[in-house]
């Protein structure tokens, strides 16, 4: 299926290049020539058709499809220049041509918005096949030009982020929390290389690799001195597994030296959910692997009042995905309208940031916080009785308040 | 108490009689002798405490020291000196202070070797919120069970190329088996309504899918449990926000751990939580899991809580359910009363005065 896919491509990329257009092909060129230029700044896809960006967006399952349309809803208000496109993928099916419809799509948009997807034990999550799919342009674009590049590590969503604040209107019990959260997305114990040599015995293989610690590591450090934070803590087990953790903490200790402006420690991740859960004021920012990512980012949605709050992002080098940071479908509360829309809203605010429309994405981010802080509006699970759509109608009206060119409530 | 003796006379009869392999229980006069490992830092000082208020409860126990530092044996291989084996394979049970592991001594740590002696495949830890030490949560009130042998602490890596490095993790369906028969056999000891597997599966499909199907299987053979299987991520972020929902948690090494510390971080800490492994051949070890604290070791500052709560944990498990609560009672009126608390519990007093108080109370409860 690789091969045949690879092969099309090539043929789609030959034909324009030998038929004179050389134009087209250039541009995709040179948007991969720049795009090897920049480390962890994304240049996001070019917007197409009179300053208007095209994004991917999948409703998913349960609450996917409800929180997603009350965000088309708030961007037609606000007349923000982006437009989806509409990708579904039904779990309920075995086959996989929905995800490699969708993965398409974000490859050919570069960014997209996805509500949760169900994983069926049979069948590979969403975000693994995100993950692992390369990007086939540059590839066979090289082909062409008669180099094989083998790696393709490079276009995998290999940093999750997540940023965990305490929002003052939501009651927790614990107070002032702001962590940001960098898992390493691609490899570690979610490796999928499963075997039973023996009935009754199974072998799961967990792999750490240098370049994509040094990766994560990188990601981790660039992000937070871009966002003016002081000090990264890497969580790992390398007391137990020397060799695995043990290079993750090498790694990123190594990066931490180019950056003598950000402190940098290590905490053991059982010592870490204790400290979590007693004081987590004191974490900054938080780079992990994948499963340790798992555990630490659900305990602090947790703390920051669940998983209706918190957005998170995922990133790689040509492509963004967005999303709310647990990724839970909430099945039990689907065509209820009592989802809470406050994570699929900051996560569709984090994605304007990616495309450089920070204007659209503060006044939606500031309409959220006083409706979340101000106006007490809150879901049941913050324990109040609004509803979704009361939530939406405030923030909108929030927005048209400020003065903002909007159209019809 | 008589009814104790006779049917502990009666157990030594049948066990002659059945002509058993292992070592009967030491028992003189209804008494059990039970293993004492101080261990190292401020091991010594929270062991004597314990006996001290063991024995103004007088509880039944006759306590045999003795010492564990790693020694090389025949063909190099590292154990535990044989007269600490030989102790512990006859009393069974054991309690044991915090032990430390000196980096780059050679040897593996202590507790790794007395895991390995003992095969002690499940680590038990159940955490309830104190009513005198105000944590932001208040009702906590579960147990958690962690398969102790294998998992992701295999301990098997090789670096496969320079740079990449794989960890193997092992799951195999006897450990399985024998980890959620315990769960359930606990459950039902300690009148535990529900037990719920903790797990991975969907990621990790064929490992934790294998731990998830003998779950299920023996949750089959015990149906009078409840029964029910939560993925680790969901676990955790209900568990922080409303822990009250959670009862017995079964689960592979590395949830374990992590979960373990987390509920400890929920109640206090790990100065305030009991443990106990349990090994096969009916081999039992409570132990404190904080560490050795040398920077108080020898100056009468130790809380002595978590192991004298896993001496108490040991009680229950030997059945003498009666002195386990009056122990336990005593050590939760004292800290509520907070007249004399140790230095980690927010107070100004010394260990002995804390010991004190508590025999104080004990002596009032009898």
């Amino acid at each position: 299926m690789a091969a045949h896919t690879a092969a099309m491509s090539m043929s789609k990329i030959l034909h324009p290049f030998l038929g004179g257009r050389l134009g087209n092909t250039a541009k995709v060129f040179g948007r991969t020539l720049s795009s090897h230029k920049n480390k962890t700044g994304n240049s996001p896809p070019p917007a197409k058709y009179g300053g208007r960006h095209t994004v991917t967006l999948i409703p998913g399952d349960g609450i996917g499809p409800e929180l997603l349309n009350h965000v088309k809803e708030v961007f037609r208000f606000c007349c923000v220049p982006v437009d989806f496109e509409v990708v579904h993928v039904n779990s309920a099916v075995e086959t996989e041509d929905d995800i490699n419809n969708a993965i398409t799509a974000i490859r050919r948009n570069g960014v997209a918005l996805k509500g949760n997807i169900e994983t069926k034990h049979t069948m590979l999550s969403f975000v693994r096949w995100l993950t692992f799919v390369p990007s086939f342009v540059p590839l066979c674009l090289l082909m062409s030009v008669g180099l094989l590049f083998i790696s393709d590590t490079t276009t995998h969503l290999y940093a999750n982020v997540m940023h965990c604040q305490s929002l003052p209107g939501v009651q927790t019990r614990h107070k002032n929390i702001d962590i940001m959260i960098i898992r390493e997305n691609t490899e570690g114990e979610y490796s999928n290389l499963e075997h039973e040599n023996v009935s009754g015995v199974v072998e799961s293989l967990k792999i750490i690799t240098r370049t994509n610690s040094l990766r994560i590591a990188e990601y981790a450090f660039q992000l937070a001195r871009e966002k003016g934070r002081k000090r990264v803590t890497a969580v790992h087990k390398a007391n137990i597994m020397k060799l695995g953790d043990g290079l993750f903490l090498q790694c990123c200790r190594e990066v931490a030296s180019d950056y003598p402006d950000l402190t940098f420690d290590s905490m053991i991740v059982d010592n870490t959910t204790m400290q979590l859960v007693s004081k987590p004021q004191q974490f900054d920012v938080m780079v992990m692997p994948n499963l340790y990512g798992n555990v630490v980012s659900n305990v602090c949605a947790g703390l920051v009042g669940g998983p209706g709050l918190v957005p998170g992002a995922n990133y790689g080098r040509d492509y963004a995905v967005f999303e709310t940071a647990t990724r839970n479908t909430g099945k039990s509360i689907a065509g209820k309208n009592i989802a809470n829309p406050t994570a699929m809203l900051l996560a569709s605010c984090m994605m304007l940031d990616h495309l450089k429309l920070y204007d659209y994405a503060s006044m939606i981010r500031n309409a959220i916080l006083s409706t979340m802080n101000e106006t007490r509006l809150h879901t049941a699970d913050l324990g109040g009785q609004g509803t979704t759509s009361e939530v939406v109608q405030s923030i909108m009206r929030v927005i048209q308040s400020k003065g903002s060119l909007t159209s019809e409530l | 108490m008589a009814g104790t003796a006779w049917r502990s006379a009666v157990s030594q009869v049948v066990g002659a009689l059945k002509k058993e392999s292992l070592q009967p229980r030491t028992f003189t006069r209804g008494i059990h002798t039970v293993t004492l490992i101080p261990g190292d830092g401020i091991g010594p000082e929270i062991s004597t405490a314990v006996m001290k208020i063991f024995e103004v409860a007088k509880a039944p126990i006759q306590w045999e020291e003795r010492n564990v530092t790693a020694i090389q044996g025949p063909g190099g291989k590292w154990m535990i000196p044989p007269d600490a084996k030989e102790s512990m394979d006859r009393n069974k049970i054991g309690l044991k202070g915090p032990l430390k592991t000196p980096i780059a001594a050679g040897h593996p740590s202590m507790n790794l070797l007395l895991r390995k002696t003992f095969d002690l495949y499940a680590n038990v830890r159940p955490c309830a919120s104190i009513e005198g030490y105000q944590t932001p949560y208040t009702d906590v009130n579960l147990v958690t069970i962690r398969e102790n042998t294998e998992g992701e602490y295999s301990g098997i890596e090789h670096v496969i190329v320079d740079g990449v490095v794989q960890s193997i993790k092992l799951i195999t369906e006897q450990a399985s088996q024998r980890i959620a028969e315990y769960a359930f056999e606990y459950a039902k000891n300690n009148q535990r309504a529900s037990v719920t597997a903790v797990h991975k599966a969907n990621i990790m499909r064929m490992s934790d899918g294998l731990f998830l199907r003998t779950c299920r299987e023996a949750a089959e053979k015990h149906k009078d449990v409840k029964f029910n299987e939560m993925y680790l991520d969901t676990v955790c972020l209900n568990m922080v926000q409303d822990p009250s929902q959670f009862d017995v948690l079964v689960m592979p090494n590395l949830y374990g751990d992590i979960l373990s510390d987390l509920c400890a971080g929920l109640i206090g800490g790990l100065g305030v939580t009991p443990s106990g492994n349990i090994g096969a051949n009916g081999v039992a070890i409570f132990e404190s899991v904080h560490g050795t604290a040398p920077d108080i070791a020898g100056k009468d500052m130790a809380n002595p809580t978590a192991l004298l709560l896993s001496a108490v944990m040991m009680l229950r498990h030997m059945g003498l359910h009666g002195h386990a609560q009056k122990i336990e009672t005593a050590c939760f009126d004292v800290i509520r009363d907070k007249k004399a608390l140790t230095k980690d519990l927010g107070g100004n007093s010394k260990c002995s005065e804390f010991t004190d108080a508590i025999c104080q109370r004990v002596r009032e409860l009898v």
